[in-house]
């Protein structure tokens, strides 16, 4: 077992959810709630990660973060270090590509708050922070958990785009999925079977845990 | 003078018509009745806030809601509003405690909880505090929505279609609360219903609205009873509404004579219409009275028509009788009498009576098609 990687990947993993986490609720609030001109289209780009091979993605986050890119030498400023290839481009690389599993569940909690119930909350003479912490939230918080728990798993066992964009050094960018391809390629079977089936076994409890606050929470609230 | 309850005035064209003017003052029960699509809840929802008018000027008591000339639109937690909503809108993750406690942001924390119990109480759910909403009955959940609009100590109570989602029995009562509550209140209560039985009872006033226009407001009885329109007539389902014309005046005897077909029928006297002019006119069920088919009755002199009954239906009740005057000119009258009555002359489909069509019951309208 590599532990230095599976650290590396549970650090990756839990920044890309602190980061989405607001994200994710902004996001998904807005998409659920309003109507606007362009919004099939933005929902859209924020679902491409979902189709796009990641090497493709990670093709494109390693030309635009790269020092050949404007945005790339911004970035590189502004942080003192070329972004692809390091953690801190791995993270960046990590919250985009999960921006729709962080979004989605979100939006789709936030959608299935009755609008009566926010506007009753909004009768009660609660502004609108109030509401969507007294109300809102309490109701969509099985969407906004089973979203972490998601980015977090799919963080922990994501390949291509940590290839392409973080490559394989030890201790900064050697996550575990790329410490399971490592093994196999050096025919160590044994690691690659240990990490794999940590992956797995971490990956149906992160499932069954989602499925399982969600039969829950229909149960009491329908 | 100092302006109290409620004025309301709305204007627009997109995306839905308005055109309402509306007034009700405290104590009283103003009820928004009309057809589906006719605004009702969207006025309910414009006083509260949650519509954006284009329009409009809402003012409650003293204080200034929306006011679009002068850009002032308050948002709707800065309006002080009880609003009971169709469904209740109970906050499912709360107990019924907490519904109501969740409308008393006004007071200290530590004495929300207690005050939410004694407003349970009042509402007579004493005991069921700790239940969640999905673990309350319909009335029992109309009670807690009626208990959290209140917490708040509203300047107005809004009720959309408080009574649609709870059976018949539970109606009654609840009814009786409300006309209790009314009189317990010193604000504006606005009723949003479609059933106009339900209006005629609690209301102190109606406005019918039809296709975001009001048409008429006044006490029930005077919309039902004179109608300013033969649509608003058919809008509070008045079944005897015809076309006629007027060919005397006999203000001496003060009357007017209203040709019906070929048939005269003596109306109260009416200047206001001039000899020969087309005209609608109704009168409603209960003011068309049954002559008892075995006894002669005193009234009978008061423009009688005799015909035979081709429809017989049960309401309640009462006895809805269609009774055909003439099958060629397609002359029919609808006459509404209690069960007893019916059963004593043995009305029935098929039989010939005779009936008056009482002349102060008689309204007449302006003409229209009423097609």
């Amino acid at each position: 077992m590599d532990w230095e990687s599976l650290l590396l990947s549970i650090k990756l993993s839990t920044l890309t959810v602190i980061f989405l986490l607001p994200v994710g609720i902004i996001l998904g609030r807005y998409l659920a709630y309003r109507q606007f001109y362009g919004k099939s289209l933005l929902q859209a780009l924020l679902a491409i990660p979902l189709v796009l091979p990641p090497t493709v993605l990670g093709y494109y986050l390693l030309v635009f973060l790269g020092q050949s890119s404007s945005l790339g030498r911004g970035l590189e400023a502004l942080f003192g270090q070329t972004l692809v290839f390091s953690f801190e481009g791995l993270v960046i690389a990590s919250i985009i590509f999960n921006l729709p599993f962080a979004i989605q569940p979100m939006q789709r909690a936030f959608e299935s708050i009755p609008r009566e119930i926010r506007e009753a909350g909004a009768c009660c003479g609660l502004s609108p922070i109030k509401v969507l912490l007294k109300i809102e939230l309490p109701l969509a918080w099985t969407g906004i958990i089973s979203a972490m728990v998601m980015t977090f798993a799919h963080t922990l066992g994501e390949f291509g785009v940590v290839l392409m964009v973080g490559g394989n050094i030890p201790g900064e960018t050697r996550t575990i999925a790329i410490a399971i391809y490592d093994r196999v390629q050096a025919f160590d079977n044994q690691a690659a079977a240990t990490m794999s089936a940590f992956l797995l076994i971490f990956s149906v409890i992160a499932i069954s845990f989602t499925y399982l606050v969600t039969e829950r929470h229909k149960k009491y609230y329908g | 003078m100092v302006e109290t309850g409620l004025k309301l005035c709305l204007k627009q064209d997109h995306p839905i018509k308005l055109d309402i003017n509306l007034r009700c003052q405290n104590n009283e029960i103003l009820a928004l009745v009309g057809p589906s699509g006719g605004g009702k809840s969207t006025v309910l929802r414009a006083i509260a806030g949650l519509y954006p008018i284009q329009q409009g000027y809402i003012s409650c008591q003293q204080e200034l809601w929306l006011d679009t000339v002068n850009t002032i639109n308050r948002p709707t937690h800065q309006r002080a509003v009880g609003l009971v909503f169709q469904n209740y809108a109970l906050f499912p993750h709360c107990s019924a405690q907490e519904n109501v406690a969740m409308s008393l942001g006004h007071l200290p924390k530590n004495k929300r909880l207690q005050q939410a119990i004694i407003l349970l109480e009042k509402v007579h759910l004493k005991g069921l505090e700790q239940r969640y909403p999905r673990q309350l009955s319909g009335g029992q959940q109309q009670r807690v929505a009626v208990a959290r609009a209140l917490a708040r100590e509203p300047k107005i109570l809004l009720l959309d279609e408080p009574f649609s989602a709870v059976d018949q029995v539970t109606r009654r009562r609840l009814y009786k609360e409300l006309i209790q509550l009314r009189d317990s209140l010193a604000m504006p209560i606005i009723l949003v219903t479609h059933d106009l039985d339900e209006a005629n009872l609690l209301a102190d006033r109606l406005c019918l609205l039809y296709h975001g226009v009001s048409l008429q407001s006044g006490t029930p009885m005077e919309v039902v009873t004179s109608p300013a329109t033969a649509q608003v007539a058919k809008l509070m389902n008045q079944q005897n509404i015809f076309v006629g014309k007027i060919v005397a005046h006999q203000p001496k005897k003060n009357i007017s004579l209203l040709s019906w077909h070929d048939r005269l029928i003596e109306v109260g006297y009416q200047s206001g219409y001039d000899l020969g002019e087309r005209l609608c006119w109704m009168i409603p069920e209960t003011d068309v009275i049954l002559h008892r088919r075995y006894q002669v009755s005193k009234g009978e002199r008061e423009n009688p028509f005799s015909g035979i009954i081709i429809d017989y239906m049960l309401l309640g009740g009462y006895v809805s009788v269609l009774i055909e005057i003439d099958k060629k000119r397609k002359m029919k009258l609808t006459m509404s009498v209690p069960l007893h009555v019916a059963r004593r002359n043995g009305l029935k489909k098929g039989i010939v009576i005779t009936v008056t069509l009482l002349t102060k019951g008689i309204h007449l309208m302006p003409f229209e098609s009423l097609r």
